[in-house]
């Protein structure tokens, strides 16, 4: 820690207040990098195996000690994942099961959010303080009886089983309210005067007003939903109709061995979200802080 | 609150008489086709009119979500207590049983066991997390360069999914062929069992859930931090306060909204843990990392005990639900009897 004490002038030197930190004398750079680097390595590493481990040929893999480092790029992982196994029929229905939940979750939950910031109807303040307690409600209360209902419709080994109940979430329609309370009325006033439809005020002035509360929906509901294990584990039986999560783990339990293809299949499932967060760091960086202190 | 728009103009139509909305009304039907500009000062009539039109439109607007979310919480939940009282195998009819679910589940020394383990990992995952997630907040909230990378770093963890997480690290700690154990062998420490360990397994995940779930608390707390009023900072330093005592009498105070709020996010969440289990341990070995949502995973979709799975699903929610609760009750409490002293010490 002899990091943290030299890293920083002491307030005993007597500097007025307020000016900038004085010059490090001896380092030629701030000493908190000594316990950066390594910390920030720490959570890193494990990511850069990740990769390393997918590209390596199954002999360096498998001998004691592993390989640290491949010594060229090897992708037989990569090639028995996408042709021997079924893991672009399982990408593909991630995709359409997230893309689905994201669309409808900022149209309905933009719709249910607008009525309830803007319009007064009966039962208004019921419903919404409803809609709010079934966030409290943890997941395992309601996944048998959700299972039960999802069989009753029929839709159960199907996406239809994933999506329904993805299809708008109550925190999606809160967020929404939030944001539309936040906007100044005046606008929305202008057109409503000419005539313009609600419809037509919330999809031509509210909504291009509201970029951050729709990326904070969208990216939030792509992160659960493509992430989400249990409920397709619940809902999905039959291997044509697999998520990628539910994919990934039941072919490491059939393949422990290829730990390459393995890792392959895990850099496939792992690496939409990854870009996505790379691309759009500070928007997903903010939706998680907003949703987290809002909570 | 949400305030209807003061409709300025209305189309000049000749609208329906309709019992019961008073003379404003009946007015307006009468001398029909008012000057729109008029209506400003007595909007009654119409406005009314345009608000049943609205009611209709509200309605259109929220019944989707409100069908879906209600369907698919409400009716579970009534559900789930109804099964909890029966036999249920999800397939066969069910069968009365009473209390006879939770009468087994307080003898089950699985279900004890699931829910030790899971005050175990909840009790070591939380300080744990938000304390290093402060830490390092505090760190990287001051003005060094690479500090952008470093937050990347410690948070992109977070967006992994716990399946990806749990593949990768059985992987890592594989006794035999992970990289963890040829580490431990280059540093003379003898290989180490981990996930496959009953005495490390839990620790073990925790400290997955820590490499995940840190980058979190940072993120929330340093977005926190940024908002502590500068001003506030250089008063106490102009007053001479040192390192130590701006941090435990300015920052942290300041800070003290959102750690609650990390409290209680991170403990509903370590409740709830499945992923990760499911993914790297099944529960095992000799049920050591059996958390209570695996044992109702596992009653209800591998043993088809549904109506079992359902009293245990119950026993949690209504843990669950005091978490959230006593704070809120406790809170609640302190800040009346504050009312009330200020009350009286204004009086005086």
């Amino acid at each position: 820690m002899s990091a943290t004490t030299s890293g920083y002038p002491s307030r005993s030197s007597a500097r007025p207040a307020g000016s900038p930190p004085r010059r490090r004398v001896r380092l030629p750079f701030s000493a908190w990098h000594l316990l950066l680097t390594p910390l920030a390595l720490v959570f890193a590493i494990p990511l850069i195996w990740l990769l390393l481990s997918s590209v390596m040929s199954d002999a360096e893999i498998n001998r004691f000690p592993p390989a640290l480092w491949p010594s060229g790029i090897d992708l037989g992982g990569y090639r028995y994942v996408l042709g021997n196994a079924m893991f672009p029929r399982w990408f593909a229905n991630s995709l359409i099961v997230s893309v689905v939940a994201v669309a409808s979750n900022l149209l309905l939950g933009a719709l249910g959010g607008y009525a309830f910031a803007r319009m007064r109807f009966a039962g208004s303040r019921v419903l919404l303080a409803l809609m709010l307690a079934t966030m409290a409600i943890p997941f395992q209360l309601t996944m048998i009886p959700t299972f039960l209902v999802m069989k009753r419709l029929g839709l159960i080994d199907t996406l239809g089983a994933l999506i329904v109940p993805s299809l708008v979430t109550p925190f999606a329609v809160f967020l929404f309210r939030q944001f539309f309370l936040s906007l100044p009325r005046e606008l929305e006033e202008a057109a409503w005067m000419d005539g313009c439809s609600r419809l037509r005020v919330l999809f031509l002035i509210v909504l291009p007003l509201s970029r951050p509360a729709l990326g904070t929906v969208a990216v939030l509901t792509f992160l659960t939903t493509w992430n989400d294990l249990t409920w397709p584990l619940i809902a999905i039986n039959h291997d044509t109709q697999y998520t990628l999560q539910l994919g990934l783990t039941t072919f490491q339990g059939q393949h422990h061995t290829h730990w390459s293809a393995v890792m392959a299949g895990n850099v496939i499932t792992v690496l939409p979200v990854l870009l996505a967060f790379l691309f759009a760091q500070k928007s997903f960086i903010q939706s998680i802080t907003s949703s987290g202190i809002k909570g | 609150m949400p305030r209807l728009p003061t409709p300025l103009t209305l189309p000049e139509r000749k609208h329906n008489t309709r019992a019961g909305h008073g003379h404003a009304d009946r007015d307006e039907g009468i001398t029909s086709g008012p000057a729109p500009s008029r209506i400003v000062k007595r909007p009654m009539g119409p406005w009314q009119r345009r608000l049943r039109g609205e009611q209709a439109t509200a309605w259109i607007f929220v019944s989707p979500s409100v069908l879906i979310v209600l369907g698919l919480s409400v009716v579970p939940v009534a559900w789930s207590l109804l099964l909890s009282f029966r036999a249920d195998d999800l397939v066969t009819p069910s069968r009365w049983v009473g209390l006879d679910n939770y009468r087994a589940l307080v003898q089950d020394p699985n279900f004890g066991q699931a829910v030790r383990n899971t005050l175990l990992y909840t009790a070591l995952y939380v300080p744990l997390s938000i304390g290093l997630g402060l830490v390092l907040a505090l760190v990287l909230n001051r003005r060094i360069r690479l500090v952008g990378l470093y937050r990347t770093l410690i948070f992109v963890p977070f967006v992994i999914s716990a399946t990806a997480q749990g593949v990768l690290f059985s992987f890592v700690l594989d006794p035999e062929f992970g990289v963890a154990n040829s580490v431990l062998h280059e540093l003379g420490v003898s290989p180490q069992g981990f996930l496959t360990d009953p005495g490390q397994a839990l620790p073990v995940l925790v400290a997955i859930s820590l490499w995940s779930g840190t980058g979190f608390c940072v993120v929330v707390i340093l977005a926190a931090l940024q908002d502590v009023p500068p001003s506030l900072t250089e008063a106490a330093r102009l007053d001479g306060a040192g390192r130590w005592n701006l941090l435990r009498h300015v920052v942290l105070p300041a800070l003290n909204p959102v750690l609650a709020f990390l409290l209680l996010w991170q403990t509903i969440n370590a409740l709830q843990v499945f992923d990760l289990v499911y993914v790297t341990t099944k529960g095992g070995p000799l049920g050591s990392t059996t958390l209570i949502v695996y044992f109702i995973w596992e009653q209800a979709f591998k043993n088809f005990t549904a109506g079992y799975g359902a009293a245990a699903a119950y026993a949690l929610a209504v843990a669950l639900l005091l978490v959230f609760l006593v704070p809120r009750l406790v809170r609640a409490a302190r800040v009346r009897s504050r009312e009330t002293h200020g009350l009286e010490g204004a009086a005086r």
